[in-house]
């Protein structure tokens, strides 16, 4: 089991104050978070690794996403756009924190500047 | 031409009728089991006829395979050696078919009197696959091929691929067996094959259709349907071939054949008037766009765009389907400057409502909610060919939107007007603004690019291989060769189109059109056809759901030699529906079933997975796979583009991202 990274929870706590929520954070498993991830469809969208797709979720990068845990299940729960909302039904509270300790274990992408293939392309 | 065709033998003369009694009769003494002709079928035979799955009977094997004893031959000059002779005047270079009895006469034409060249035959196994080869040819050379398909099966088979030919304004000729003589026609299978009329199959998405009576309703109308198919807005066309017309020999009674003279027609412009408005109120917005879909019908299109475009220093959307602007150029933008517009200009858009408006399927009401995407006031301005063959069943002209300034013509030929339009219409006050525009267009631009990069270094190193790594390591082995990335299937988050240089027209071919899967693999080898003898390298994304309707198309390369380097998008499932299914679970508080797979029931193709380089290599391809780790992908694409150097066609299976 991977705990809660040191990195995301001291990010967190940047955005938020709420010891009790940060319990929670602290609780979540990135590792079960990744059975749900899978189980509950958000690679279809977002790609395993969050890295996310131009077509299905506008190219928007969730990995190691920048919202705080309480406006991450708000929107998740709550979204009307092109992404379905997952309700309380369908998702569990628990696995909703999984999925956001999964999210915050992810690497962070590479420099492009360490990355000779993209470095080559489309010459400005 | 045509009256060297004239047998001046004098061997007896058989018209159709009696040709095919003497066939019928000399059939039912023979070994085929034939019934005689007023003799009525017995109750066995009836019996006898079962589903086709089953061994055939006697009867229909003899009906399906067997070759009726013929009277002495020498019945004159087929019709169908005529049907060449008009043919070959029309540098037709290629046939992809499946073989099929209806078209048999002239089938043997072609290759014996024709002798398999302009056109050559080449064999298909299936006729999806025919027509999608047509497709991508003609998007790689600018030049239609034609194909040959049973009626009525063989059509039946072929429709989707004649869909996606009409939704993307391609030009495809076909010709379709047919026996329409129900008194002489052999009965059982060819009889379930005929029908009155094969071309109402596909007459509600095709250009135009006819059924010639006789040889010199043929030669009109085949030259006929090529000029309708060949001038803008292009589309696919249909005949119906008789088999009577194809086996009777030229009537000797003094009729005198002739093939009418090809001639192009001019594609047609928008109205002078209507080119000056719109000139008029581009020059005059502070935000004025350019989006484009399928403008650029050749080389030359992406030219003129490029002077627009430069003499407005106004962003260019270009929304694919034909390669219409450079991506490098420093004016090609995102679609999301449309939002700032106050005019826009868009030019042979397959959709101009989703262009300016969105929908979101969120479920709202049951349905989905629409958006719209532009500022009130916003001018639109439209140059589109296919406001002149709007039909009425199939709903590709899209919803309805309402235009300032309408100009039915093709946007290629209207462009020239237009420009000098503009020039006319522009102060130096004007010119002034707009470079100032421009040099905010650059830096955005730029900044674009970097944004993108930045984009596809996100998961660089995972695995299942992201979507992103897959196209820049396959651009890494191609970008020293004169490439042409003749299709991308399965949805790749359009990284080729972002990343790679994409200047040159034959670069990027486009879409299927109309967005029926199983055009990636068919059109690619198609493209590579035309691509092979222009001497340029072929490349596809092909999606695994996308290759699997008619993979027999891998054998056909193979048999004919097309080199393609093929690189498996294989992610192992059908994604545009797995969303849709997540979607639906959720918008109805369910979790989604997904059985013993990885998306929802029915969605997958896994369990077990398909071992796509070994399906290539059973058809004759060089072949490797399955590629995990991304570390492996670029020597396996190496290899592979060096097998294609060589002539052969390659194929890559690379596990990756759905999208």
């Amino acid at each position: 089991m991977h705990l809660f990274p040191v990195t995301a929870a001291v990010m967190a706590l940047a955005f938020a104050n709420d010891a009790a929520w940060l319990a929670t954070a602290l609780a979540a498993s990135a590792e079960k978070g990744k059975a749900a991830y899978v189980q509950h469809g958000c690679w279809q969208c977002h790609d395993n690794a969050g890295q996310g797709s131009l077509p299905t979720s506008g190219g928007k990068v969730i990995a190691r996403t920048q919202l705080p845990l309480d406006a991450f299940k708000s929107f998740v729960r709550t979204t009307n756009g092109a992404m379905p909302p997952y309700r309380q039904a369908v998702l569990a509270d628990e696995e909703l924190d999984d999925i956001y300790a999964y999210l915050q274990s992810l690497p962070p992408p590479k420099a492009v500047s360490d990355i000779p293939l993209l470095n080559g392309m489309r010459p400005q | 031409m045509p009256a060297k065709n004239s047998s001046k033998s004098s061997a007896p003369k058989l018209d159709r009728r009696r040709f095919l009694a003497v066939a019928a009769v000399a059939g039912a003494t023979g070994a085929t089991g034939a019934v005689k002709p007023g003799q009525a079928a017995t109750v066995q035979d009836a019996q006898e006829r079962r589903p086709s799955a089953l061994p055939p009977n006697a009867h229909v094997a003899a009906a399906e395979t067997g070759t009726p004893q013929m009277p002495a031959r020498d019945n004159g000059t087929p019709g169908s050696d005529f049907m060449v002779d008009v043919i070959k005047t029309l540098d037709i270079k290629y046939l992809p078919a499946n073989p099929a009895s209806s078209y048999r006469g002239i089938h043997e034409s072609l290759i014996n009197y024709g002798k398999n060249t302009m056109p050559e035959f080449l064999t298909c196994t299936h006729e999806e696959s025919a027509v999608a080869m047509c497709h991508g040819y003609f998007k790689a050379t600018g030049k239609p091929i034609m194909t040959l398909v049973h009626g009525t099966v063989g059509l039946q088979h072929a429709t989707m691929a004649v869909y996606n030919a009409w939704c993307d304004r391609v030009p495809v000729l076909i010709l379709g067996g047919n026996d329409l003589d129900a008194a002489q026609r052999p009965p059982g299978v060819p009889t379930f094959h005929s029908a009155q009329d094969i071309n109402a199959i596909v007459r509600d998405y095709t250009k135009w259709d006819d059924n010639p009576v006789s040889l010199q309703h043929f030669a009109q109308s085949f030259v006929r349907m090529y000029k309708i198919a060949t001038t803008p807005p292009y589309g696919p066309v249909m005949m119906a071939l008789d088999g009577g017309l194809q086996t009777e020999p030229i009537r000797e009674d003094g009729e005198k054949l002739y093939i009418p003279k090809f001639f192009t027609a001019a594609p047609p412009q928008g109205d002078a008037g209507a080119v000056k408005e719109a000139a008029r109120l581009l020059v005059n917005a502070e935000r004025p766009v350019i989006v484009v879909d399928r403008v650029a019908r050749t080389p030359n299109g992406v030219k003129l765009l490029v002077e627009l475009a430069e003499l407005l220093q106004a962003p260019v959307v270009d929304q694919g389907n034909r390669m219409n602007f450079p991506n490098t150029h420093y004016l090609a933008r995102p679609a999301s400057v449309i939002n700032n517009a106050d005019v826009i200009i868009g030019m042979e858009l397959s959709d101009y409502w989703n262009t300016v408006n969105g929908f979101v399927d969120n479920g709202y009401e049951g349905r989905g909610q629409n958006i719209t995407k532009i500022k009130p006031g916003t001018k639109l301005i439209s140059i589109s060919s296919v406001d002149l063959i709007t039909k009425s069943n199939y709903q590709d002209f899209q919803r309805f939107q309402t235009i300032d300034v309408s100009m039915p013509g093709d946007a290629e030929a209207t462009l020239p007007l237009l420009i000098e339009a503009v020039k006319l219409a522009t102060s130096n006050d004007r010119k002034d603004a707009m470079a100032k525009r421009g040099e905010a267009i650059r830096q955005a631009h730029a900044k674009g690019v970097e944004n993108v990069k930045e984009a596809a270094a996100v998961a660089w190193d995972a695995s299942p291989i992201s979507t992103a790594r897959l196209v820049s390591e396959l651009y890494a082995q191609i970008k020293d060769v004169d490439w042409s990335l003749v299709s991308t299937s399965g949805n790749t988050s359009n990284w080729a189109n972002r990343l790679w240089p994409i200047e040159k027209h034959h670069q990027w071919l486009g879409w299927s059109g109309g967005y029926g899967v199983g055009y990636g693999a068919p059109a690619s080898v198609g493209a590579a056809l035309g691509n092979r003898d222009a001497g340029r390298f072929s490349v596809s994304i092909q999606s695994d759901g996308d290759l699997m309707y008619a993979p027999g198309v891998l054998w056909t390369a193979a048999r004919h030699k097309i080199p393609l380097l093929a690189v498996m998008h294989n992610n192992r499932g059908y994604h545009q529906e797995v969303m849709h299914v997540q979607r639906l679970s959720n918008f109805r508080n369910r979790v989604a079933n997904l059985g013993n797979d990885l998306g929802p029931i029915g969605t997958s193709i896994m369990n077990p997975d398909i071992q796509y380089h070994q399906l290539a290599q059973s058809m004759g391809w060089w072949a490797k796979g399955p590629i995990v780790n991304p570390v492996d992908l670029g020597p396996a694409i190496k290899e592979a583009v060096a097998a294609v150097k060589s002539g052969q066609p390659a194929l890559v299976n690379v596990l990756t991202e759905p999208r």
